[in-house]
């Protein structure tokens, strides 16, 4: 789960790592009260920041300095509202004016090739790091990170000097980067960004801004907290529904409803659907419903109500490869969906079985000879049926 | 031949008492494999009882530790059902004891879990596989996981994969050829046994004529592993990756199958294969084909 910044922010701020006083706005008032409590009364700024995950806000007109809690009020009203790439900024974050003297970078995350931990670091912050990293490479400290024995005192001075920090900032920012640490380990983060770091003329580290993304399978295991923070706004109604079942699903941009046991299995009957679709009008497929290993009837009519309540589903390809589970008990779970969903049940079907007692999975849906189920002998087969129902 | 597991392999089930355990524990006695007990400290003592493929009773002791379970039983590998909570101590528990192979099963574990894990096999005598995987089958002879045993028999084709269901479903395909071994690495971002250390072992085992490698979205695997099959891979290599059409930024089941940003799409991954001679198939059925075309002429 990637955070917002402000809630990368709050965990910081946790985890004793220096920030600056931020309030989250969802509404143009929130922004003014945030900007009133906010705004030092000898004059100075706050700078209302669009909170979207996504990068190159700042570009596009989604971070603001404002000098009053008017112009706090007014440059929120801009921005909430605003597309960022695709993204509808719900919320503002209203943040002190830094004085900022240097911008530098640190990052921390997982990396999958050493299957290992990567720490980034550059004196030269507050840029875009992709474009740092390929046009001067040797600006960008990289240093890897036994998981065992972590960023502890002696790497982070490995760290801050490989990165050419001046001898003087060396200890202040080593001290930054061991509370950063902390939060990647304490929240089970697979990666803790600030962009920038920056010293401020009082000569104070601080992080600037934040990104951090939790790893899903520690939140569930470890983390009961880390709940709180999904967004669930943002969230596709048929995708809260199928996470109350237990049900691992995606929304995609399609027609062709898809079924079926195995994350991978199901990602290579999506894009089978949707070379079978370029023959058919152009479908594609609608979703990734993975309905895992016991594919009973109370699962299969969980999965089968969460697609065809997509409107824009026009068929639905159920591909199961009976491995542990036998075909006939998912055919068994295929008809008592279909019963306990009733009229509910109004697009066209193409089933495909292969595997553990196929035949006799194939014969109990011959047998219930329901009118909305199409038999397919191959995943092709099937894929290409259902394109062509899809597009009928 | 075959690779890391065999009809002498004795293996050992931590987690064995659990539900998942218990049920695969029976299953693997059904194939045939020699399961010579289990551990759960808190059992230790106990005994279960399964059928063997013949229908008759096997009772398994159950052991407090890995070490006491291997000086018992001589065992050489063993499966993790434990849950994710438990999963990094059970390993380093296995490590500590010098299991030669470990089968992680478990699905869920934290990453740095997996990543710790990892940093502490450096060095250790044990091979780990998984976690997130369905583990390894040497048909006919053994099977330490979760594969399903009657899908086909012994056979010419090694197979590596990231997914499950995709291995079984290529398994199926290609049952009249039979496997030397098959082998389901994990989706997850850490894993222990890689594409390219499967691949190695497939190129050593003189049973071996053809591999295939199924891969899928997230990541760079793929692309080392052809950088690996082109310096180092003699024998025919067939591809397949799964995830065209999943978009960015979304995970796809599993926790490693995410596109973030350019990297990790299908395409650059079958265009990686492709350029390192690897003939790669649009779809399960068309991959298998390419198999039976290398393997018949």
């Amino acid at each position: 789960m990637d955070l917002f910044e402000y809630q990368a922010r709050d965990m910081f701020e946790k985890h004793g790592v220096p920030v600056l006083r931020g309030i989250v706005a969802t509404t143009v008032e929130e922004a003014a009260e945030a900007a009133e409590a906010l705004l030092p009364p000898d004059g100075g700024v706050v700078v209302v920041k669009a909170q979207v995950k996504t990068g190159g806000r700042g570009k596009a007109g989604g971070v603001k300095i404002a000098r009053s809690v008017e112009e706090a009020a007014e440059v929120a009203r801009a921005i909430l509202g605003m597309d960022i790439k695709g993204h509808t900024v719900q919320r503002v974050m209203i943040a002190e004016g830094a004085d900022i003297a240097e911008e530098y970078y640190f990052s921390v995350l997982l990396d999958r090739a050493n299957r290992n931990y990567l720490a980034m670091c550059s004196v030269e912050g507050g840029v875009e790091i992709e474009q740092l990293a390929v046009e001067r490479p040797e600006a960008l400290a990289k240093v890897a990170i036994d998981p065992i024995v972590g960023i502890d005192e002696a790497k982070a001075r490995e760290i801050v000097e490989t990165a050419g920090f001046a001898a003087e900032l060396q200890e202040p920012v080593a001290k930054v980067i061991r509370t950063l640490w902390t939060v990647f380990t304490a929240e089970d983060a697979t990666l803790v960004e600030v962009n920038p770091l920056v010293r401020t003329g009082a000569g104070d580290i601080v992080a600037l801004d934040g990104k951090v993304t939790l790893d899903d399978n520690a939140s569930e295991v470890r983390h009961p907290d880390h709940e709180a923070l999904e967004d669930k706004a943002a969230t596709d109604p048929l995708e809260a529904k199928a996470k109350a079942n237990g049900l691992n699903y995606v929304k995609l941009d399609g027609e062709v409803g898809i079924i079926g046991n195995g994350a991978g299995l199901v990602m290579s009957t999506l894009d089978v659907v949707a070379g079978a679709g370029k023959k058919h009008g152009g479908v594609k497929p609608a979703n990734f419903l993975d309905i895992g290993g016991g594919a009973n009837a109370q699962v299969m009519a969980n999965g089968l109500d969460v697609i065809l309540h997509d409107p824009q589903v026009k068929s639905v390809f159920v591909n199961v490869f009976g491995g542990i589970t036998a075909c006939d008990e998912v055919a068994n779970g295929i008809v008592g969906a279909l019963n306990i969903l009733g009229d509910e049940a109004t697009k066209p079907l193409v089933v495909r079985l292969d595997g553990n007692n196929v035949d006799l999975g194939r014969a109990i849906l011959a047998e219930a000879n329901h009118p909305l189920v199409t038999l397919a002998e191959t995943m092709d087969g099937g894929a290409d049926k259902a394109a062509e129902l899809a597009n009928a | 031949m075959s690779i890391y597991l065999n009809k002498d392999s004795k293996i050992i089930v931590q987690g064995i008492t659990g539900g998942m355990g218990a049920k695969h524990t029976a299953l693997m006695l059904d194939s045939g494999a020699q399961i010579v007990g289990g551990v759960n400290a808190r059992k230790a003592g106990t005994t279960v009882t399964h059928k063997d493929h013949d229908g008759n009773d096997v009772t398994l002791p159950v052991y407090g530790t890995v070490k006491e379970a291997m000086a018992e039983t001589g065992a050489n590998v063993s499966v993790l059902f434990v849950p994710p909570a438990f999963t990094k101590d059970a390993a380093i528990e296995a490590i500590d004891a010098e299991m030669p192979l470990m089968v992680v099963i478990t699905e869920g574990v934290p990453v740095q879990d997996s990543a710790e894990v990892f940093a502490y096999l450096q060095g250790k005598k044990t091979r780990m596989i998984g976690p997130n995987c369905p583990g390894i089958i040497t048909p006919g002879e053994s099977l330490a996981g979760i594969t399903p045993h009657t899908i086909t028999g012994k056979g010419p084709i090694g197979l590596v994969s990231k997914s499950g269901t995709l291995t079984y479903q290529m398994m199926y395909e290609l049952k009249d050829l039979g496997f030397s071994t098959a082998i389901g690495i994990g989706g997850d971002p850490v894993i222990g046994t890689t594409h390219i250390d499967a691949l190695e072992a497939f190129e050593q085992d003189p049973e071996t004529e053809v591999i295939v490698m199924i891969g899928e979205i997230g990541g760079d695997a793929e692309e080392r592993a052809a950088a690996y099959i082109a310096e180092h891979v003699t024998k025919p290599v067939v591809g397949y990756v799964a995830g065209f059409t999943a978009p960015e930024g979304k995970t796809m089941g599993h926790a490693g199958a995410i596109v973030s940003g350019s990297a990790g799409t299908a395409q650059a991954k079958k265009e990686a294969l492709e350029a390192a001679g690897v003939k790669v198939g649009q779809t399960p059925s068309e991959t298998a084909s390419l198999v039976r075309e290398i393997l018949h002429g």
